[in-house]
């Protein structure tokens, strides 16, 4: 079984969001850029899926402008077999992303596709249902383990109460969550032997695809910061603000 | 306009954070339906014909609906999204599962986690885990939105006398299937719809100190939260983790014991009316939100402010 991880470039979870001075978008310019933190473990996953004999071969593919194929070749350093880039200029939005992941998984055929649930830039946690959609597929979303049974897929999610547990028939879309599996570090031999596989580029024109603008970004603002509050030195002193200052309790 | 909203349920009893979506719905404007897609879920529409500025129920029951599989609900949702400017959900995990399924089956954008409504059109959300505020323009004919219950008021629950109006058709895909659950019970109140939350971080040490936490939590009649550090030590159960990408929430007071303050923390309780921090690193980040400070060790400050509450 061949396994697709799609993974996306951006700003590293640790680097300081700044806003831009004309409020047109928040400014990447020098900030330093990784793999979504879902990604990584995305790739990990199906790494660990390779090792155990569930796959055969991993592929990676990320949509966006020449520098993600720095991302690429972290996921090739990190055992992933070949790449993909989709090459265009901005990072398209969701429902673009997938329908050109739909053209790869048409022609790659994987047995399953892995995706993180989340971009930790924009926040959409869309394209992976999208694609689910998109590839008439079923979905095992937020997941915190996946098993391969012949077949099918077992994946437990996530959700809002606890854990529930869905059985899909494969090929299927599964999504990330953060406790799926704790990534790898890769090492320097392997990230020199990384540079040397497999890494086609790819156009939307190649594969069919027309991108199309659903949502406009119209302002980035800085949200409202909070009042600066005082310390306490003491229960008591907490206890008595609560009560006659802030009034909660 | 009109506007189909998604009611979120367990099958037996409506989530609040439907309520708070019902009054993003009435800021856009426009009638509103309410979808009560579950199983043997007739209490939940009868609830939602009481919820105040709700025109119409559309009662879907059958076992299809059972667990909320995105592949079934998805079909569901785009057979009757035709007939609306609008479709909306609030943005707990069912809805983040199987609403963009329903956007892209519908060829159109999701708009997630909307904060506030600008107009019919244009929404605020926040991106980069809250450390940016967007605002954005959907450009399709059926807009597909996800609502942020903690950023707008509940509506009323009580009053409203709509039509409940029953669905026959059942859209199943066949691919899907439900194995099972673990869901976590709790007397508590839920982490989403309390009015004090008690959160601890790793400086909690282990998942049995997590006992004095709740000493605290039984005076204030409060829900437990965590960071996710505590959530990956094995220390409590995943549901309760607050953030980015845990459970966003806004109480009137949020007590923050043991936790640094990361800023995918802050994400999910910012918002908080009241914010308390007790931490025993005077630099912690999370002092530069909270509103009342103690630095202090935990396992001396938990025991008495639950005797002094
Ligand atoms: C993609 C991504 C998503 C994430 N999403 C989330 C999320 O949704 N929610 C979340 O919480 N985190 C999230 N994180 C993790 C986040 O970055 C932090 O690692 C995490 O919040 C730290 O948890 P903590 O504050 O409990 O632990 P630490 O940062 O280790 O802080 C522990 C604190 O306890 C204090 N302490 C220790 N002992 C005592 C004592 N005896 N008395 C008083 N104070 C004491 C210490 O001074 C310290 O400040 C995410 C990370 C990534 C990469
Ligand atoms: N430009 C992109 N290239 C490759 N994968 C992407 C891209 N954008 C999103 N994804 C995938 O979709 C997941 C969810 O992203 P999002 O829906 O934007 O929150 C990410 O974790 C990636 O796996």
């Amino acid at each position: 079984m061949k396994i697709l991880v799609s993974v996306k470039r951006v700003i590293d979870y640790n680097a300081k969001v700044r806003v831009k001075a004309d409020n047109s978008d928040v400014d990447l310019a020098n900030v330093k850029m990784a793999l979504n933190p879902f990604c990584e473990i995305a790739v990990e996953e199906a790494i660990r899926l390779k090792e155990a004999g569930v796959a055969s071969e991993v592929v990676v593919v990320s949509i966006g402008p020449k520098t993600v194929q720095e991302q690429l070749r972290t996921a090739l350093a990190l055992g992933a077999d070949r790449a993909i880039q989709i090459d265009t200029e901005q990072m398209p939005e969701p429902l673009n992303v997938a329908k050109l992941l739909a053209k790869v998984v048409e022609a790659e055929q994987p047995g399953l596709v892995i995706l993180g649930k989340q971009s930790i830039d924009s926040d959409n946690n869309q394209t992976g249902q999208m694609l689910a959609a998109l590839t008439g597929r079923p979905q095992g979303t937020f997941a915190s383990a996946v098993k391969v049974e012949g077949d099918k897929a077992v994946v437990t999610r996530e959700v809002d109460g606890g854990l529930r547990t869905v059985e899909l028939a494969l090929p299927a879309i599964v999504t990330t969550d953060l406790r799926l599996n704790e990534p790898r570090y890769a090492k320097l031999p392997d990230i020199m032997k990384a540079k040397k596989k497999p890494l086609e580029v790819k156009t939307p024109t190649d594969l069919g695809v027309e991108l199309k603008q659903h949502i406009e970004l119209l302002k980035v603002e800085a949200p409202a910061a909070r009042q600066a509050g005082i310390k306490v030195d003491s229960v008591d002193a907490l206890v008595d603000k609560l009560k006659n200052e802030a009034k909660v309790i | 306009m009109s506007i189909l909203l998604i009611a979120e349920h367990n099958n037996q009893t409506l989530n609040p954070t439907t309520l708070s979506a019902v009054t993003a719905a009435s800021q856009i404007g426009g009638d509103i339906t309410l979808l009560v897609a579950g199983s043997n879920c007739q209490a939940v529409s009868d609830e939602a014909a009481k919820v105040a500025g709700v025109s119409k129920v559309l009662l879907a029951d059958a076992p299809a609906y059972a667990h909320s599989l995105a592949e079934n609900l998805s079909l569901l949702v785009k057979e009757l999204a035709s007939d609306y400017s609008h479709v909306l959900a609030p943005a707990g995990t069912t809805a983040k599962d199987f609403m963009p399924r329903v956007a892209a089956l519908l060829d159109v954008g999701q708009v997630s986690e909307i904060i506030a409504v600008e107009s019919a059109d244009t929404f605020k959300r926040p991106i980069y885990a809250g450390n940016a505020i967007a605002t954005v323009r959907s450009a399709d004919a059926i807009k597909v939105i996800t609502v942020r219950a903690s950023a707008f008021d509940k509506a009323v629950a009580e009053g409203g006398s709509a039509s409940i109006e029953p669905l026959s058709q059942v859209c199943e895909a066949g691919t899907s299937a439900f194995v099972g659950e673990e869901m976590v019970k709790s007397e508590r109140p839920e982490l989403t719809a309390a009015r004090v939350i008690v959160s601890g971080g790793r400086g909690m040490g282990n998942g049995d100190n997590f006992a004095l936490l709740e000493k605290v939590a039984d005076k204030l009649g409060a829900a437990v939260g965590a960071s996710r550090a505590a959530v990956d030590a094995g220390f409590v159960s995943n549901d309760m983790q607050v953030g980015q990408t845990g459970k966003i929430v806004a109480p009137e007071l949020y007590i923050a014991v043991g936790i640094s303050g990361a800023i995918q923390h802050l994400a999910g309780m910012k918002e908080s009316k009241v914010i308390v921090a007790i931490n025993k690193d005077e630099e912690a980040p999370i002092f530069q939100v909270a509103d009342y400070g103690l630095v202090a060790d935990l396992f001396q400050v938990l025991p008495e402010l639950a005797e002094k509450l």
